[in-house]
């Protein structure tokens, strides 16, 4: 008994906190100022909390395990929900319904912490919808805007295709191997064609979710459409955690498939690498150029994967870690600017610095992290993955990596261009940020820097395996 | 008379699936798109229930997670509905064409 609440405490933990808001919701109510803070204090609870007691074990005869690494992705997971309540205040104050939304974001972030914790194929596909759904749902949270409900129908009706696709993917395995927990797969899997089908199946599925070329298309619409909060949610905890699992199936379940899956996945890279660059160059929406920034960033994830051995897993856990802090940064000034001017496009940008200069130097700062330049910590994110990619010596995929880095720079450059040298008769009004989101920004703003220069963060992610 | 082999209703499975998957990408009416999906995962429930009938009728594995497939399912239109709803108060249509705003 003791031993279950020590394994699924971080489940247990935002289970709890669901259930307050719910109590909440029904009983008298709060108003929406008091409610926040009040969440946002549990959820830094919930984050502090991810750091003690983590053990190694299974549950419900093998369904569920959990490590000190899992503990670990699920503690960067739970840390960019607490930043995003921090940076996404102002928007959610105005909401209607904010005990909803959070029940909506918990919600999922339960299903992610199963996910990622799930051993067997039923969890994992039950953990996978409870993740997804209430992410639709929350896309649609802008009831009177027409972008918000076509954004979440491009949404539901992708992930339905998708995990339909992933259950047929399921079913074959099932009939081929006779079991659905992961470790007997992997005994039983010997190669015949029904298998190989029934992986494409599934790494399909997984693409899906993750926005891999060529099923990436649903990705930009949602994220223009949706509330700058479920954008960020979507981009970061979605994605990192869906990284994560995917390595899980592929090291674990897949092993024995490993040629194959190498093969597939350096493809599936360049082509996300390659067509994520080439599509953020011509966008004019700042939530459409990060939907594509995006996904060539995932293009990235995909060369740590390739690696198949554990600095791969390391180097993905890390840069994550690195990406939940510049995506968000970059996410949190887009959504201040957006909440007071309602400006979205990068043109408005122009001679930002003069006017806000705060909010310049926090989106310089995420974007050159995010395009890999030396003193953030988004450069050596970068490199452990392509030095993990490197493992099997195909140096001309690490070259065709690292000239997608060249490319991607021109755009990022360009916004950073926009904000500090282009020439704007009118630029936007000095913004009053409100000491909240100040204090999110800043975290996000430090988290980019330290995360780089202290380098036993990298150790520790290493240490834990 | 024959009895219905394995191989029978894997073949019903597999044309029901693609079925689904072509209605999915030709249809352009939400609900009808939507039809097309539930027509995929009955193709998978199809296919659990004969693989643990035929192959597996040991354990109960297959079984319990066409139970499982068939309640997600039930959610998952919940949703898809609410938000089809949603979609028709602001564009009066239900027709994918006219939900056009968001492109490239």
């Amino acid at each position: 008994m003791n031993e279950f609440f020590t394994l699924m405490k971080s489940e247990l933990l935002v289970t709890a906190i669901i259930f307050l808001l719910l109590f909440i919701k029904i009983g008298k109510g709060m108003k929406n100022e008091s409610l926040l803070s009040l969440v946002q204090v549990l959820l830094l609870l919930n984050f502090i909390a991810g750091f003690f007691f983590n053990k190694t074990g299974n549950l419900f005869g093998d369904m569920f395990y959990t490590t000190p690494l899992i503990a670990f992705q699920k503690n960067i997971l739970s840390l960019a929900v607490y930043l995003i309540s921090l940076l996404c205040s102002d928007w959610l104050k105005k909401t209607g319904h904010l005990p909803e939304f959070f029940m909506l974001m918990l919600s999922a972030l339960l299903g992610m912490f199963l996910m990622i914790s799930s051993s067997n194929l039923l969890i994992f596909y039950l953990s996978l919808e409870l993740a997804t759904i209430p992410v639709a749902a929350m896309a649609n949270f802008d009831l009177e805007k027409k972008r918000s409900s076509e954004g979440a129908m491009k949404m539901i009706l992708s992930s339905a295709f998708s995990s339909g696709i992933l259950l047929f993917g399921i079913s074959l395995l099932y009939g081929t191997t006779g079991t659905i927990s992961f470790p007997e797969i992997t005994a039983q899997l010997d190669g015949s064609s029904v298998q190989i089908l029934a992986f494409i199946f599934l790494v399909t599925a997984f693409a899906f979710k993750l926005s891999i070329v060529p099923f990436h298309l649903w990705t930009a619409d949602v994220y223009e459409g949706s509330p700058m909060a479920v954008t960020s949610f979507l981009s970061v905890v979605s994605k990192g955690s869906v990284a994560f699992i995917f390595i899980t199936v592929l090291y674990k379940m897949f092993q024995p498939m490993q040629d194959m899956w190498y093969t597939l996945l350096v493809i599936l890279a360049i082509a996300t690498m390659l067509i994520g660059n080439l599509f953020a160059l011509r966008q004019q929406n700042i939530k459409r150029f990060l939907a594509f920034s995006s996904i060539a960033q995932v293009g990235f994830i995909l060369v740590g994967i390739s690696s198949n051995d554990y600095m791969g897993i390391a180097a993905v856990v890390y840069f994550v870690l690195i990406y939940v802090f510049s995506n968000l940064a970059a996410f949190g000034v887009a959504a201040v600017i957006a909440e007071h001017t309602g400006k979205e496009n990068i043109d408005d940008y122009k001679g930002l610095y003069k006017t806000n200069p705060f909010l310049s130097w926090i989106l310089a700062l995420a974007l050159f992290s995010l395009a890999g330049v030396p003193p953030t910590a988004g450069f050596f994110g970068k490199l452990f993955l392509l030095t993990a990619g490197g493992a099997k010596a195909a140096y001309w995929f690490i070259l065709v990596a690292a000239l997608n880095m060249i490319i991607s720079l021109y755009y990022y450059l360009r916004v950073v261009r926009a904000m500090f040298m282009d020439k704007n008769d009118n630029p936007m009004e000095p913004i009053k940020v409100s000491p909240v989101v100040k204090l999110a920004l800043v975290i996000c703003g430090a988290g980019i820097i330290m995360i780089g220069l202290l380098s036993w963060i990298f150790e520790y992610i290493k240490s834990l395996h | 008379m024959m009895q219905p082999g394995l191989y029978h209703i894997l073949f019903i499975s597999a044309a029901l699936f693609f079925i689904g998957v072509y209605g999915f990408l030709t249809r352009r009416n939400l609900i009808t798109m939507l039809m097309s999906i539930e027509l995929i995962l009955n193709s998978v429930n199809l296919n659990f229930i004969a693989f643990n009938k035929y192959l597996w009728p040991g354990k109960l594995d297959g079984l319990f997670f066409t139970l499982f497939i068939i309640a997600i399912a039930a959610a998952e239109a919940a949703v898809a509905i609410a938000i089809i709803i949603n979609l028709y108060r602001s564009h009066q249509s239900i027709d994918v064409e006219n939900a056009e705003d968001l492109k490239y």
